[in-house]
This record gives C-alpha cells, sequence and structure tokens, in this order.
C-alpha cells in the first residue's frame, strides 16, 4: 500500500521534473562541461583542456572591466530601485483621488520589454535633440552625449534599469502594505508616535520578507537584464558600459568562443547562487515571517 | 500591587456627534458623558455605530459634527496621539515583530521615557498582569488571553486618565471572558482611569459598567445604571435588548379588558412589557397561558406559549416543565408590569404601580384550567 502511493507520487510530479532537469540541470551541468574543454573549431573536435579557460579568464582584463562594471551597476542599481518602489508603495497606498491612474502609471515600465524601453531612453539620450538635451537647451547648455562618454555611459544604463524595475518592486510592496492591518498603525498613532515612526518602528520591519524578497529579484536581474545594452551603448564606449552577460552573449555568439563562454557563464551562476544565499543569510535575523 | 501610580480619571462628554459617510448615517446627534473614574459601556447591537464612536473619541476618526471633550478640554480637532488616552483594539493589535516587552512600552519608547523608568513600570505591568514569564516572547507564541494582557499592559503602562476598549474579550472563550471581565474590572477600579468599553454583550455591560450607553441605529436609546437598565426599561428596544430571553411584549389586545382599561386610563395605544422570570405560574393568576413548548436549561426550564394571542415565554423551575396544550394561569407582580406607548415604543411611567392586575371582580382560574404543577405527568 505505501509503496503504491510512493509510485504515484513520483509519477505525479514526473512531468515537472522532467521540464526542470532537461531544461535547467541538464544545461548548467553541460555548461560546466563545456567550460573544461576547448572549443571546437571546424575539423577540430573539442578536447579536455582542464582550468586552461579559466587561467584565460583570470588573465582577461576584458573580463575583470566588465565584473567591475556589474558590481557598480549592481551597487547603483539595486537601492535606488528598491528604496523607489517602497516610496511609490507608500505613497499609492493612501487614498487620494487618482490612485489607481498613478498605480497604473508607476507600472507601466514593467509591462514594456526592456527593448521598447531602451528605444524609448534612446530617443531621450540622443545628443543634440533628445529630450534631455532639448530641455537643457531651454537653459542655454550645450549639447551632451551621455551614452558616448565613457564616465557617463553606465549611468545613463542605471537610470534605464531602475525606471524599468521600481515600477515592479512597488507592486510587491503595494500588496505587502495593504496586508499589514490598518490597527496596527492605529494603536502606534495613540501611543504617541507620529508618521516616520510608525514607519520605521512598525511598516519597515513588517515588509522586511518582501524586501528580501524583492532584493534577491534585484540583484538577479542586475546580472541579467542586458537587453538595453544592444539598443543603447553595445557595451561600449571602450567596454565602459558592458556587463558580465553582455560579454558572454559577445564571447559566445559573436566571436563564437563557446568554451570561454561557457566558462563565463559558470562564474556568473556561482556568482549567483552565492549572492542568493548570502541574502538569505544577511536577512534571516532581520525577518519576521509570520 | 498598587505599585502603578494611580492616576485622576477625566470626565469624557460628548456633544451632539455626528457621523456621516455619503449617504449613510452611522452617528446622528449623540450627547452623552462618561463621569471621571467612571467605567462606562457602550452596548448595542451590531452596526449600531459603537466603535465609531469609541473612535472619534479616540480621534481615529473625524466627527462631522459635534464636540468631543476630555476633562473639559475640547480635544475634537486634535489628533490621537495628542489625547493622552490609551486604547485596546478587539484584534489586539499587537506589533507582531516586538517582543512582549517591546509592544508594552512602545508608548513609553515614543514618548521617550528614561530607560530606567522604561523597565521599572514594566516590571510592574508585567507582575501585575502575571506577563512576567513571557516577556521575551513574540505575540504569535501566546495564547488568545495572554495576547489580551498584553494588549492591556500596552494600555495601562503609560497612566493614561482615559482608557477606550472595542470588545477587548469577544475573541476569548466563555470561560476566560468572565474571569477576564472581573480582572478588568478590578483593574479599572484600582488605576481609577475613566473607562469606556464598546460591547455588543449585555452580559458584559451589566456586569461590569458603573454606567450603561445603550445604542441602536446611530442613536442613543437610553443612559442609565445597570440596575435601573433592567428594572425600568426606557424603550421597547431597551426592554427587549437586556435580559436573556428578551421581555415579553404583548399588544394592549392580549390582555383584553385589563388592557382596554389601562389604555383608556392612560390615553393611546399601549404595549405590555414582562419578563418571562417574572412572570409565574398560580392558580390564581389573571393572564392565561397556552403552553405551546418548553425548554429545559438544566437550572431552570424555559415555557413557551401565548397570552391572549401573542407568543410569550415563562421562566420556571426546571422540574416542573408543563405539557404542550395545557392553559396555565399565570401572575404577575404589579410592579413587574412595564407600560409602553405601542405608537413610539417609550415607556409610560404609571403612578399606582399597585393597581393595574387587580381588578377585583376576576374569577381566578374560571377557565377551568387545572393546576398543571400539581401532576403535570397526570392525563
Ligand atoms: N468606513 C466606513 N464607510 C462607510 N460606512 C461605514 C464605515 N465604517 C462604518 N460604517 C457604517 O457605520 C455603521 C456603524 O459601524 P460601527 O463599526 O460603528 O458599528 P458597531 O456598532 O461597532 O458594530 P459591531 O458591533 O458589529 O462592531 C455601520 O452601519 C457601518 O456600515
Ligand atoms: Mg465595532
Amino acid at each position: 500500500m505505501r509503496k503504491r502511493e510512493w509510485i504515484y507520487g513520483w509519477l505525479l510530479i514526473l512531468p515537472a521534473l522532467t521540464l526542470i532537469f532537461l531544461f535547467t540541470h541538464f544545461p548548467a551541468v553541460l555548461t560546466l562541461l563545456h567550460s573544461v574543454f576547448s572549443t571546437p573549431r571546424g575539423r577540430k573536435a573539442a578536447h579536455f583542456v582542464g582550468p586552461a579557460n579559466y587561467e584565460r579568464m583570470i588573465h582577461d582584463p576584458v573580463f575583470w572591466k566588465v565584473l567591475t562594471n556589474n558590481l557598480w551597476y549592481a551597487l547603483g542599481t539595486i537601492p535606488v530601485a528598491i528604496a523607489l518602489a517602497l516610496l511609490m508603495a507608500v505613497l499609492v497606498n493612501r487614498p487620494f483621488p487618482g490612485r489607481a491612474l498613478s498605480r497604473m502609471a508607476f507600472f507601466t515600465p514593467t509591462i514594456l520589454p526592456l527593448i521598447a524601453v531602451a528605444n524609448i531612453w534612446l530617443f531621450f539620450y540622443t545628443p543634440g535633440f533628445g529630450l534631455i538635451d532639448q530641455i537643457l537647451g531651454l537653459f542655454g547648455q550645450g549639447q551632451t552625449n551621455l551614452l558616448g562618454d565613457p564616465a557617463t555611459a553606465l549611468p545613463a544604463l542605471m537610470v534605464v534599469a531602475v525606471w524599468k524595475e521600481a515600477g515592479f518592486f512597488m507592486i510587491f510592496y503595494l500588496a505587502a502594505l495593504q496586508a499589514i492591518p490598518p490597527q496596527l498603525a492605529e494603536a502606534a498613532r495613540i501611543e504617541g508616535a507620529g508618521r516616520w515612526t510608525i514607519f520605521r518602528r512598525i511598516t519597515f520591519p513588517l515588509l522586511m520578507p518582501t524586501t528580501l524578497f524583492v532584493s534577491i529579484n534585484a540583484v538577479i536581474n542586475s546580472f541579467r537584464l542586458v537587453d538595453h545594452i544592444f539598443i543603447l551603448t553595445n557595451g561600449g564606449p571602450d567596454n565602459a558600459s558592458s556587463l558580465l552577460l553582455f560579454y558572454i552573449y559577445e564571447t559566445s555568439f559573436r566571436y563564437w568562443d563557446t568554451a570561454y563562454g561557457a566558462t563565463l557563464t559558470v562564474v556568473l551562476l556561482a556568482l549567483l547562487c552565492l549572492l542568493a544565499i548570502g541574502q538569505f543569510f544577511f536577512f534571516e535575523r532581520k525577518v519576521h515571517y509570520k | 500591587m498598587t505599585a502603578i501610580e494611580t492616576q485622576q480619571g477625566r470626565a469624557i462628554r460628548l456633544a451632539g456627534i455626528s457621523k456621516h459617510w455619503g449617504e449613510t448615517t452611522a452617528l446622528s446627534e449623540i450627547s452623552v458623558e462618561a463621569p471621571a473614574g467612571s467605567f462606562t459601556a457602550l452596548l448595542g447591537p451590531s452596526g449600531c455605530g459603537k466603535s465609531t464612536l469609541l473612535r472619534i473619541v479616540a480621534g481615529l476618526e473625524e466627527a462631522s459634527g459635534g464636540q468631543v471633550l476630555i476633562g473639559e478640554e475640547e480635544v475634537t480637532g486634535r489628533p490621537a496621539d495628542k489625547r493622552d488616552l490609551s486604547m485596546v483594539f478587539q484584534s489586539y493589535a499587537l506589533f507582531p515583530h516586538l517582543s512582549v516587552a517591546e509592544n508594552i512600552i512602545f508608548g513609553l519608547r515614543t514618548r521617550r521615557v528614561a530607560r530606567a523608568e522604561r523597565m521599572a513600570r514594566l516590571a510592574q505591568v508585567a507582575e501585575l498582569l502575571g506577563l512576567a514569564p513571557y516577556l521575551d516572547r513574540k505575540p504569535g507564541q501566546l495564547s488568545g488571553g495572554q495576547q489580551q494582557r498584553v494588549a492591556l499592559g500596552r494600555a495601562v503602562i503609560s497612566q493614561r486618565p482615559v482608557c477606550l476598549m472595542d470588545e477587548p474579550l469577544s475573541n476569548l472563550d466563555a470561560k476566560l471572558r468572565q474571569t477576564m471581565r472581573t480582572e478588568l474590572r478590578a483593574l479599572q477600579r484600582e488605576l481609577g482611569f475613566t473607562m469606556l468599553y464598546v460591547t455588543h454583550d449585555q452580559v458584559e455591560a451589566i456586569t461590569m459598567a458603573d454606567q450603561v450607553v445603550l445604542m441602536n441605529a446611530g442613536r442613543i436609546e437610553q443612559v442609565a445604571s445597570p440596575h435601573d437598565l433592567y428594572e425600568r426599561p426606557a424603550t421597547i428596544f431597551a426592554a427587549r435588548f437586556i435580559g436573556t430571553p428578551p421581555m415579553n411584549i404583548l399588544p394592549q389586545s392580549a390582555l383584553g379588558e385589563t388592557g382596554a382599561r389601562l389604555a383608556a386610563e392612560l390615553g393611546g395605544d399601549l404595549a405590555f412589557g414582562m419578563r418571562p422570570e417574572a412572570l409565574r405560574p398560580d392558580p390564581q393568576g389573571l393572564l392565561e397561558m397556552q403552553v405551546t413548548g418548553g425548554e429545559y436549561l438544566g437550572a431552570d426550564a424555559l415555557v413557551q406559549g401565548r397570552i391572549g394571542g401573542a407568543e410569550a415565554l415563562m421562566r420556571v423551575p426546571g422540574q416542573a416543565l408543563p405539557e404542550q396544550g395545557t392553559a396555565l394561569r399565570v401572575a404577575l407582580a404589579p410592579q413587574d408590569l412595564h407600560l409602553f406607548d405601542a405608537g413610539t415604543g417609550r415607556r409610560i411611567d404609571y403612578p399606582q404601580p399597585a393597581s393595574p392586575m387587580a381588578r377585583p371582580g376576576h374569577p381566578a382560574g374560571s377557565s377551568g384550567a387545572m393546576s398543571p404543577l400539581s401532576n403535570p405527568k397526570e392525563p
């Protein structure tokens, strides 16, 4: 009897398991394998090279460049996007005329594909007649080339990413805010707490599980969202705005160096795992689960 | 036990409070006073506006009209944190991420009371409410009754002159509710604050309060002591709301000639109120009750029947349930008859309480009903 149930159980999860193994675990393992072989070229088949690809990576200045870029990108976008999301959620959580409209407006960037978003921003950034230059022109400022300057190309991309992501995170915060009973704030008010105290001592701590969830997503996204680079800068100038995933794409599909691409991918995966685990440990003490 | 300072309560006075939400009127022209240091219960059926009124006093809701005065100071426009009161919510509203201790001293922290003083007061309150073993737990790790005490602790630690409570006992089981009733009342007496206590449970109001404010559909029905509320209900609504089972209200016609005579004497259409526990079987009784059923309650029993065609209940000792279909003679002490104006529902105070049921010449037991109490099993 127990054995029958056991078989049933496995049969029931078999379809899901198959999909996960086929499309998630199998490619991951394959990537790991590829990273210790050479890239097959022409008639030359791939052969085992051990850690050669990894050695090459360590001596690759572009790798270090995109990795640093990516760290700055993450450091710059994640806190800003989360803070903005929280601010917007708190703003549209209280009743006011036009609330539904504001919520929709804040959420719109999320619905748009990143490629479309990038095209909109390309129009903003275009030197000379882009929106930014037109506005600056009103104040008698000269032309800018935000995307063409190595110093500003990456920050310009970061602005787009924040604009795109904040609305998405806002939805989670909004849902979490609505799950907090309003009596808690009322009780705090009666006990003499002002708005800021209520936020700091009640609302924010109760939003911690959401903050954890959102920040893990934000970290993953900061390594994953590179679509807008293709439209806006193509990683330039001089790799100033290239990120790890974009570099992997270039290596694998522009230069067809698939083995080195696999090596970089393994590093990316390892990095993401470490960050996710690290976040869980970091937040564990601070998160109150109901 | 009295380590916590007893603070002088402050009177709460409401003058013409109204509250509208668009078309709906939750409160209309409520004027009432809760004397300093008293225990005042706001009683009424669900949806009558009790919570709304309490929230207006707390400053969590704005009144559409009228004034709130606390201790002779007008506070109508003041925010909740400037009214110097505390409140216990029905859901307790404990902060789930803070420990019991942090929950209790939350208000002291926001008001920047020094640490030493905070700890001293926390120790006293924990002692008073028996919470000392749980101070480090989170509210989620406490039973309902313990959570309720934490909410109480948070309310009393700040020693405010006024405390508001919105059905604080309704989430507890019957037995715990009973002990908490006694404890709450004792706590209020000891600390001397003015209590405004919302409940829809008449037993709570009757047993705890010095003064009961009975509300119905956004209006005040009666403001009276529990004793007066039971003995001299001001309206038919009050009469039927207080007491279990509710008072029998009989139309004038049910009392036949007696009814007609009284109506002529007092003028207007009358309704007669008699409590089930005031009626008793009596072969000499003036009223006749057709028994239609009975309900055995243990200590006593309820006889269901009709008096002059109108439904009525009578409470009798448990062993003596009369059989269905019998006609019982029933008596009532004259002071237990309540008269109401059938049109307005208001009480009519009858000048000679001794006379209404004593009509000379009415043949007792004329309908030939045998006394069912003598031997109910006999066919
Ligand atoms: N925010 C609101 N908007 C509109 N109507 C409301 C609102 N709050 C309460 N009401 C209405 O006001 C009336 C009084 O509500 P209130 O909560 O004061 O009742 P209550 O006496 O506390 O009832 P209960 O015993 O069920 O808690 C109800 O008819 C309710 O529908
Ligand atoms: Mg209520």
